[in-house]
């Protein structure tokens, strides 16, 4: 019992980052119909942004003699959000707006590559190795369950109020706000919004950026929780935080989050219960599952074909 | 608006400007501070290195393409129609007594090259066997797979462990594999390929990382990371070891010294005849319906439909032939190696396939052909690059999939001559 | 049904979330005709079309195709779901599971019913004779093997779908441009080229959606003599939806009129012509100012 409830704290913050990095893909499959596989490498880039900012800002602290926990996480949130919300930018403006009246199959290829580069780029500069923070946030809540007990660290109270506060901050932008307007009108129709004024190259840039900071927000929370990362991992978390979106709905903001939780959620308890070797491998199986029998998500809406 | 072509040298300052201002943001951090457990080392003189290349880079660029010369070249691209040529009826090219040249130099490379090079061309053809297969899937049907490699260590933990369990040698793997892996595209394809094709890409780039985790963890079977030894290819029952458990082997059977490059000579001509197999019905395929069909699925599926063309079997048909031509590949490695294990198997190796068939053109046989040797050939000679390998892969396909994304080589389209039409 | 009816439509409802596109929608086409759906923009003509091609699954009513000899159910073969019924009927369960993995609009095509589209639908980096080739794929050899080795039976299947392609090109008068780009050719090119690769799949009714659209009027005027050709001398059924009512009334034997998905008037043009109802969905009000019927 302790070990199921243990396993549902886990998945609820993992999925909770799963959501996070899940709003990326399907925001830019709204708005252009693609799948950016570079989102991915977007959230491993902001993993490193974020042990560099840590870092950084020790350093600068201690040489001031000072310390504090509050200080540093503000400022590595802040320069993580700002330094992979430019990575965003600068991908959608080289490697997907020349290629806006081309082939889906062109688009796909040049993410493809997008990709890779980020791989490589950042395996070049900052070495093959697996890099790690150090723990900044320790001590846990302990919850007496039966004979055992449910541990619950500050760290992931700390995530899961962190993640929900920005896709409250999100949800509220794209409901509330003029901005949020023009990105849900570009979305219906592109077309046409361009023709009512809406500049909507800037929007679609606008959305990459808005993806890479969630994607920034999620890799600042998952890299203060495990610690450890390499150049190699946005493409596991990539194709999972894609099944979240699928899960959901691809297009639908609720239905990001939505799934990601589900997904977060029911990999924790397949890893705890039956196996943590194939708990990608139920990830993935779940994705094919879905595009068998429910290819529109939970919360999306059916594609009607334009013929 | 003047009419003057002049370079408005502020614009591009600025241009430049704004692109060194962003090169810092990105490159600052990730290049500048280089991470050393959880301190850090500062490079920041690659970082302006970096930072001046881009604004140079930016300034040139914005500055060329306010010339005529830049301008005529923007609207040349604008509105590029890099489409198929279709050839004359009757048309016979010029260039066809290059094919028994070709046929002619390929069979004397294993008796004049040293061991070294031999093993490096059995790697290109082999490239140039999954560059053909993922040809057919990419180019011709286009259906974006990411998973190839899947299919690739299908073939080679066929034979390692057909072998292993089943004691079925080279020969018989053969034809088993391609089998094998055409089964495997067809269940991983029935259920996807009705959708919407981005979902093949992501689908099929699970699949391959799947196979791999398999492979690595299913540790009774597979033997882990450890990995399994395949066997050596046999001439006629003639083994090509130094000695022999039963049997005899080859060197001893023709009286010859023994040499461990017999074995890359056999498998080397083995290989060769199955890749120009391979061109052989690929060369015939595009001319056949199935063919056609994939094409037509390729440029507008909706109108297939209404032609009665069914699409999922269609698409089938063709990741099948895709993925069988990939298990074949993974036979040779296998067997090339003498050894499988799950390293060779990443998603690194299928971006290089992707790779292969980009740079090559899609649906072009020529290109592929030649892009497998460029980019398999080229890395061995220049090992000091080695490590900017996958770097030059993902620009390799930005800049191509911008600039000419048919590829180098024009594809070309055959020519009908016009007869008397009848009906029925 | 009886065989004088190529295509029977009986109350057909298509519902897109909660808006209603058609509603109770029951009309027949007679063989060998060549009848028009008309009605104002938005009345749901192409929504009717989508639905008799296979495109659109449609929400309720029937539409029965008799071709080939047999009749085939259109929203049958594009795969229903699961029925409760179908657990104790394991032929009925078969039968609806093969729907469901192999049904399709592709069905309804080999069923005997072709279509154009309104926005010209052609494979553009492909020649013209191979956009026609690729429309016979059902009709010639596809034996893979017969294919690699070149055999005899393959040439002359090859040999014969060039001649079915050449004949459908000198209908449409394309002969000339056999060997070219179908994505290089005119606007009023491409509009034929595409009648003639429908042709092609040997339908026993053909559907154009828009065929005059973007045409002059010497075009129009060719094109309603090919369709008195496909109905006369290949004895195919042709259903049209147009906007040009001069076309229209010249070569439709009957006409359907649509309008907010509703069937406001069935009959020949003479009787469509003076149909008050007619009249008032097309103009609002009694003044006739541009469209004369």
């Amino acid at each position: 019992m302790d070990i199921v409830l243990q396993q549902l704290v886990n998945g609820l913050t993992l999925g909770s980052v799963y959501g996070l990095i899940a709003i990326g893909y399907t925001m830019v499959y709204g708005i252009i119909g693609m799948i950016n596989f570079a989102h991915g490498d977007v959230y491993m880039v902001s993993s490193y942004i974020t042990a560099i900012a840590i870092a950084l800002i020790s350093a600068l602290l201690t040489f001031l003699g000072f310390e504090s926990f509050l200080v540093v996480i503000i400022g590595t949130l802040f320069l993580t959000i700002v330094v992979t919300g430019a990575y965003g930018w600068v991908i959608e403006r080289v490697a997907y707006r020349p290629l806006r009246n081309s082939s889906r199959l062109a688009v796909l290829i040049s993410a493809i590559g997008m990709s890779l580069i980020l791989q490589n780029y950042v395996q070049l500069s900052q070495g093959a190795n697996q890099q790690g923070v150090p723990t900044m946030l320790t001590g846990a809540l302990r919850f007496h369950v039966g004979d055992g007990f449910v541990q619950i660290t500050y760290m992931k109270v700390f995530i899961l109020i962190a993640a929900f506060a920005g896709m409250g901050i999100l949800t509220y932008v794209i409901q509330k706000t003029k901005l949020g307007r023009m990105c849900r009108a570009t979305q219906q129709d592109r077309k046409m919004a361009s023709i009512l004024g809406i500049d909507t190259d800037k929007i679609i840039s606008t959305v990459f950026v808005i993806g890479a900071t969630m994607a920034a927000l999620a890799g600042v929370l998952i890299t203060l929780d495990y610690g450890a990362f390499d150049f190699y991992i946005g493409f596991i978390i990539g194709i999972k935080a894609f099944t979240a979106a699928v899960l959901g709905g691809i297009g639908s903001l609720p239905g990001a989050m939505l799934g990601g939780l589900i997904l977060g959620l029911s990999e924790a308890l397949f890893a705890g219960l039956i196996s943590s070797d194939y708990k990608d491998v139920f990830s993935f199986s779940l994705l094919v599952l879905i595009l068998i029998i429910r290819p529109s998500g939970l919360l999306g809406k059916p594609e009607v074909e334009k013929v | 608006m003047s009419q003057s072509v002049g370079i408005n040298f502020k614009k591009s300052s600025i241009d430049a400007l704004i692109a060194g201002f962003m090169a810092l943001i990105l490159f600052g951090p990730i290049v500048g501070v280089v991470l050393d457990g959880y301190s850090f080392n500062a490079e920041f003189d690659k970082v302006a290195w970096m930072v001046l290349v881009v604004i140079i880079g930016r300034f040139a660029m914005s500055s060329f393409f306010q010339t005529e010369k830049g301008i005529a070249m923007a609207f040349r691209y604008a509105n590029s129609n890099d489409g198929a040529t279709v050839l004359p009826p009757g048309h016979k090219s010029k260039m066809v007594w290059i094919i028994p040249l070709v046929i002619a130099i390929g069979l004397l490379v294993p008796f004049i090259a040293s061991k070294y090079v031999l093993t490096v061309v059995i790697l290109g053809l082999i490239y140039v066997l999954l560059g053909l297969g993922l040809n057919i899937v990419v180019g011709l049907a286009g259906l974006l797979d990411l998973g190839f490699v899947g299919f690739y260590a299908i073939g080679a933990y066929g034979l390692a462990l057909g072998y292993e369990n089943l004691g079925l040698g080279f020969w018989s793997m053969l034809p088993i594999a391609a089998l094998m892996a055409a089964i495997a595209g067809a269940i991983l394809g029935f259920p996807v390929l009705r959708m919407h094709g981005d979902y093949l890409a992501i689908v099929t780039l699970g699949f391959g990382e799947i196979i791999r985790l398999v492979l690595t963890n299913w540790a009774s079977f597979t033997h882990g990371p450890n990995g399994v030894s395949a066997p050596m290819p046999t001439f006629f029952g003639l083994e090509f070891t130094r000695r022999s458990r039963d049997g005899s082997t080859f060197h001893e059977f023709f009286n010859i010294p023994y040499d461990s490059a017999y074995r890359y000579m056999f498998i080397y001509i083995v290989l060769f005849a199955v890749v120009w197999a391979v061109l052989f019905i690929k060369h015939r395929l595009v001319k056949m319906p199935i063919g056609r069909a994939w094409e037509a699925l390729r440029e507008d599926e909706i109108a297939c439909r209404s032609l009665g063309l069914n699409h999922v079997l269609v698409k089938l048909s063709a990741f099948m032939l895709g993925a069988s031509t990939g298990g074949l590949a993974g036979v040779f490695f296998a067997t090339y190696q003498g050894f499988v294990n799950p390293s060779s198997f990443t998603f690194f190796e299928s971006a290089l396939i992707l790779a292969i068939v980009v740079l090559g053109g899609m649906g072009s046989t020529l290109g592929v052909v030649i892009a497998a040797f460029c980019l398999t050939v080229l890395p061995e000679m220049l090992r000091e690059f080695a490590e900017y390998r996958v770097l030059m892969f993902g620009i390799l396909m930005v800049v191509m999939m911008i600039w000419k994304p048919r590829g180098i080589v024009r594809v070309t389209r055959t020519g009908f001559a016009a007869r008397k039409g009848v009906v029925k | 049904m009886s065989q004088e009816n190529v295509l029977a439509v009986e109350n057909l409802v298509m519902h897109f979330g909660g808006i209603k596109a058609l509603n109770d929608v029951t009309f027949n086409i007679k063989r060998g005709s060549v009848s028009a759906l008309i009605g104002p923009n938005g009345a749901g003509k192409t929504t009717v079309f989508n639905c008799l091609t296979g495109f659109y699954k449609a929400t309720g009513g029937k539409i029965i195709l008799s071709a080939g000899g047999k009749e085939t159910s259109i929203i049958k073969v594009l795969g229903e779901p699961f029925q409760m019924t179908d657990f104790f009927s394991p032929v009925a369960f078969f039968s609806r599971l093969k729907y469901k993995m192999f049904g399709g609009s592709h069905l309804v095509n080999r069923a005997g019913l072709s279509r154009t589209f309104q926005n010209i639908r052609l494979f553009k980096e492909m020649s013209v004779v191979e956009n026609l080739l690729v429309a016979q794929h059902m009709r010639v050899n596809r034996s893979l093997i017969a294919g690699i080795l070149n055999t005899k039976g393959y040439r002359k299947s090859e040999e014969e779908a060039l001649e079915r392609a050449f004949y459908w090109l000198g209908v449409v008068d394309l002969v000339g441009s056999a060997n070219r780009l179908a994505g290089e050719l005119s606007y009023g090119q491409q509009r034929r080229l595409e009648i003639a690769r429908a042709m092609c799949t040997n339908p026993e009714i053909v559907c154009l959606d828009e065929p005059a659209a973007g045409l002059n009027p010497s075009e129009t005027e060719a094109l309603t003599k090919m369709i008195r050709v496909l109905r006369d001398q290949h004895n195919t059924t042709v259903l049209l939806i147009e906007h040009d009512m001069g076309m229209v009334m010249d070569i439709s034997d009957y006409i359907v009129v649509l309008d907010h998905g509703e069937v406001i008037a069935k009959g020949g043009p003479d009787e469509i012509k003076n149909n008050p109802k007619v009249i008032a969905a097309y103009l609002g009000a009694e003044e006739d100012e541009e469209v004369t019927l």
